[in-house]
C-alpha cells in the first residue's frame, strides 16, 4: 500500500504527460496530444507544402497562433522588404495563413512581434497545457507551468493534421536555485550559470523543473527569460510551477479562460504542482546569492563567466573536448586568456529577442541608460519583443531615455537575435547581445557575440566595454 | 521517403564537439520556402572562403570524403536551433547516416523525419571509429540497420540501441502522419474528453 502510494506522487511534467496521451501501446512511441501549436514563417511553409501534396486539412485552426518575427525588418516597415526571398517567405505565410483560417498577426498588424514575446501577451498558453512551435525557445512558455518544446517542420505538418505527436517521455531534472539575487543579477544570469554548470548537453533527455526561492521571486518575464534558455542546456523543456503570479497574469487576457470557467481553471491549475514526495531523476543546485552577472567569453553557451572573471586559458580545462572547444572559441573571438573581462571592449549593443525583449527588460535597460550617451563608436539598438512591448515603454517614456542616450528604438523583430532580417555584425565586430545564443556567425558571418542581460548590455554601451554593475 | 536498410559507404570525419545547426545550415539559407537544395549550403560557413572558393582546410572537403554517406562526428552533434533544414541539408549533401555519441533531442526527432539514421556509440566506441578514419581516408563502413550493427574493415564491428519504432518507420519509409491517422478514432474520443474536461479552451 505504502509503495502505490509512493508510485502515484508525481512531478508537474508527468502530470501533463500523463494527461495527454492519447495513445499508450507497446511496440509504438507514446502519441501526446497537443493543445497550442504556434508558427512563425521561418520553419511552416515546407509544413503547409507538404500538407497540401498530401490533400491533409489542419484539424483544429484554432489551437494556431502565428505571427512574422525572424525575418520581418525592424526599421522602415512601410517599405516593402527589400531581401526578396525574405519577401517571398512572408507571403506565403500569409496565403497559407489565409488558406487554412488561422489567426495571424502579420507585420502591420497591433499584436505584430515575436511569438515567443506576443503569445504571453494574449494569455494563449496556461498552465499544464502541450504547447509546441517550429522553433526551439518555445521552452519559453514553461513559465507558464506548460509543456512547452520546439519542433522541426515535419512535426510541425505532423501537429497541424493530427493535433498529435508521437513523443518519447522525458527523465525530469529539477534545478533548485535558492536564496536572493544580488543587485542587477537576473533571470538572465540564472540561466547562463545554470548552462555554464550543467553544459548544453546537461539536460539533453530531461525536462528541468526550476524550483527554489530565487525562482518564485522572479516575475513571469524573468520565468520566461529562464525557461526560454533551458534549450540552451539541452533539456526538451523548462518548467515553473504556476502561482498567484501567474494566475494574476493570465486573468483577463484575450484568450485566458473567463467566467464561467475561471474558477474551473483555477483549480485545475493548481492540482498542476510536483506532489511533495515526488522523485527527480536528477538535481542540480545553485545559490542565487553566488551568480554574478553573467559574460560569455566563447561560441557556445556553456562557455560563460561572471562579470568579475578572466578569459579562461584553454589549458585550464582538464577535459580535452572542453580545452579544445576553448582554444577555437578564444581563436574565433579574438581573445587572449587572462584577459579581465570588464576589459573586453564592444562595438554593437542588442537588447531583444525571445529571451529579453519584454517590458521588464527595457525598465531595466533604461535605469542603466539614464543619462548616459551611448559610447563613441558603438551601436546601441532596442529592439522591443512586440508592438505592445513598444507601446507600453513609450507610455513609460523608456523610448526618449534611450534616444537621448544615443540608442536606436526600432520595430519588434528578431532581429539580431539571429540576424536573418538584415540586422547583423560585419565580420570581427563584436557585440553585446540581450539574445541567446553566441554560435559562430549567429548575428552575421565572423560576428563575435557575448550573452548578457539587459542591464549589463545597457552598461556596456555607455562604458564601451563590459562593465560590473554592480558597481555602478 | 527511401527505406533505409543496409549501407555501405565512405565514412567522413568531423571531429569536434557541440556542432550547432547554425553551423550545419547558416541562417541566411532558411528563408526558402521550399524542402530541396540546402545541402550546396551545408556548413556554408566553414566550407567556403570569402570568396566562394572551397576552404581547404574544411575537412568534408578532402577528396577522400567526398562521397560519403555516413558522418562521423563529435558529442552532442546539432544542438542549438530547431531548424529542419539542418537534416534537409545534411540529407540532400548525400548523408544518410551519422555516428556520434549524443544529439540534441530536437535534431535527432528531425533526422527519421528524413530518412537519416542517426546512431548513438558510446565514447570508446566513437574513439576507435574516428581512429579508423583519421588512419585510413577514405575506409567504408556497413551501417545494417536490420541487425543494428556497424562493421568496419578495422574490425570495429559494434552493434547499436535504436527505437523499435523509429527503427521500423526507417526500414519501411513509412510516413509518420499516416501511421498517427490510423489513430483518429482515439483522437477524436480524446477531444470529446478534452472539451468536457477543459470545456474554457473549446470556449
Amino acid at each position: 500500500m505504502q509503495a502505490l502510494e509512493y508510485a502515484m506522487k508525481k512531478t508537474m511534467y508527468e502530470k501533463i504527460w500523463d494527461s495527454h496521451l492519447v495513445v499508450d501501446e507497446a511496440g509504438q512511441a507514446p502519441l501526446l496530444y497537443v493543445d497550442r501549436h504556434l508558427m512563425h514563417e521561418v520553419t511552416s511553409p515546407q509544413a503547409f507544402e507538404g500538407l497540401r501534396m498530401a490533400g491533409r486539412k489542419v484539424r483544429n485552426p484554432h489551437s494556431i497562433l502565428a505571427t512574422m518575427d525572424h525575418c520581418v525588418p525592424t526599421k522602415n516597415r512601410d517599405q516593402p522588404i527589400a531581401d526578396l526571398i525574405a519577401r517571398k517567405q512572408i507571403e506565403t505565410m500569409a496565403e497559407n495563413c489565409l488558406e487554412n483560417g488561422l489567426n495571424l498577426y502579420d507585420m502591420k498588424n497591433p499584436n505584430n512581434g515575436v511569438i515567443h514575446v506576443v503569445v504571453p501577451e494574449h494569455g494563449f498558453v496556461h498552465p499544464g497545457m502541450v504547447v509546441v512551435c517550429g522553433d526551439s525557445h518555445t521552452a519559453t512558455h514553461g513559465a507558464f507551468g506548460a509543456l512547452a518544446f520546439g519542433i522541426g517542420t515535419s512535426e510541425v505538418e505532423h501537429v497541424m493534421a493530427t493535433q498529435t505527436l508521437p513523443q518519447k517521455r522525458s527523465k525530469t531534472m529539477q534545478v533548485v536555485v535558492n536564496g536572493v539575487l544580488s543587485k542587477y543579477a537576473s533571470a538572465k544570469d540564472i540561466a547562463l550559470a545554470i548552462t555554464g554548470k550543467i553544459g548544453t548537453a546537461g539536460g539533453t533527455g530531461y525536462v528541468i523543473e526550476y524550483t527554489g526561492s530565487a525562482i518564485r521571486s522572479l516575475s513571469m518575464e524573468g520565468r520566461m527569460t529562464l525557461c526560454n534558455m533551458a534549450i540552451e542546456a539541452g533539456a526538451r523543456a523548462g518548467l515553473v510551477a504556476p502561482d498567484e503570479k501567474t494566475y494574476v497574469y493570465l486573468k483577463g487576457r484575450e484568450f485566458a479562460p473567463s467566467d464561467p470557467y475561471w474558477d474551473q481553471a483555477l483549480a485545475y491549475w493548481k492540482s498542476l504542482t510536483t506532489d511533495e514526495g515526488a522523485e527527480f531523476d536528477a538535481t542540480v543546485t545553485l545559490e542565487a546569492a553566488d551568480i554574478a552577472p553573467q559574460v560569455s567569453w566563447g561560441t557556445s553557451p556553456e562557455q560563460v563567466i561572471g562579470v568579475d572573471g578572466y578569459v579562461p586559458a584553454p589549458e585550464s580545462f582538464s577535459d580535452e573536448i572542453k580545452r579544445q572547444a576553448c582554444e577555437n572559441a578564444l581563436a574565433y573571438m579574438g581573445l587572449t586568456p587572462n584577459t579581465k573581462i570588464t576589459d573586453i571592449a564592444i562595438d554593437l549593443v542588442f537588447i531583444g529577442s525571445c529571451t529579453n525583449g519584454r517590458i521588464e527588460d527595457f525598465r531595466i535597460a533604461a535605469e542603466v541608460a539614464k543619462g548616459t550617451q551611448v559610447a563613441k563608436g558603438v551601436t546601441a539598438i532596442a529592439v522591443p519583443g512586440s508592438y505592445h512591448v513598444k507601446h507600453q515603454a513609450e507610455d513609460e517614456g523608456l523610448d526618449k531615455i534611450f534616444l537621448e542616450a544615443g540608442w536606436e528604438w526600432r520595430d519588434p523583430g528578431c532581429s539580431m537575435c539571429l540576424a536573418m532580417n538584415g540586422d547583423e555584425l560585419t565580420k570581427g565586430q563584436r557585440s553585446a547581445s540581450t539574445s541567446n545564443r553566441n554560435f559562430e556567425g549567429r548575428q552575421g558571418k565572423g560576428g563575435r557575440t557575448h550573452l548578457v542581460s539587459p542591464a549589463m548590455a545597457a552598461a556596456a554601451a555607455s562604458a564601451g566595454h563590459f562593465v560590473d554593475i554592480r558597481k555602478l | 521517403m527511401e527505406p533505409y536498410k543496409k549501407h555501405e559507404s565512405i565514412a567522413a570525419l568531423m571531429n569536434r564537439s557541440n556542432v550547432d545547426t547554425d553551423q550545419i545550415i547558416p541562417k541566411q539559407f532558411l528563408k526558402k520556402v521550399e524542402r530541396s537544395g540546402f545541402g550546396a549550403h551545408l556548413f556554408h560557413d566553414w566550407r567556403f572562403n570569402d570568396d566562394g572558393s572551397d576552404n581547404q582546410d574544411f575537412e568534408l572537403n578532402k577528396p577522400e570524403f567526398k562521397s560519403a554517406k555516413i558522418l562521423v562526428a563529435g558529442d552532442n552533434f546539432g544542438c542549438g536551433s530547431s531548424r529542419e533544414h539542418a537534416p534537409w541539408a545534411i540529407a540532400d549533401y548525400g548523408f544518410n547516416t551519422i555516428i556520434s555519441t549524443s544529439y540534441a533531442d530536437i535534431f535527432y526527432n528531425n533526422c527519421f523525419k528524413n530518412g537519416i539514421l542517426a546512431i548513438r556509440v558510446d565514447k570508446v566506441q566513437l574513439d576507435k571509429l574516428m581512429a579508423e578514419i583519421a588512419a585510413n581516408e577514405g575506409v567504408r563502413f556497413v551501417v545494417d540497420l536490420e541487425n543494428q550493427q556497424i562493421t568496419t574493415p578495422g574490425g570495429n564491428d559494434f552493434n547499436f540501441e535504436i527505437d523499435p519504432f523509429r527503427k521500423s518507420n526507417l526500414l519501411s519509409g513509412l510516413d509518420d502522419i499516416g501511421l498517427t491517422l490510423k489513430h483518429v478514432d482515439k483522437i477524436s474520443h480524446y477531444e470529446q474528453q478534452h472539451k468536457q474536461n477543459f470545456p474554457w479552451l473549446w470556449a
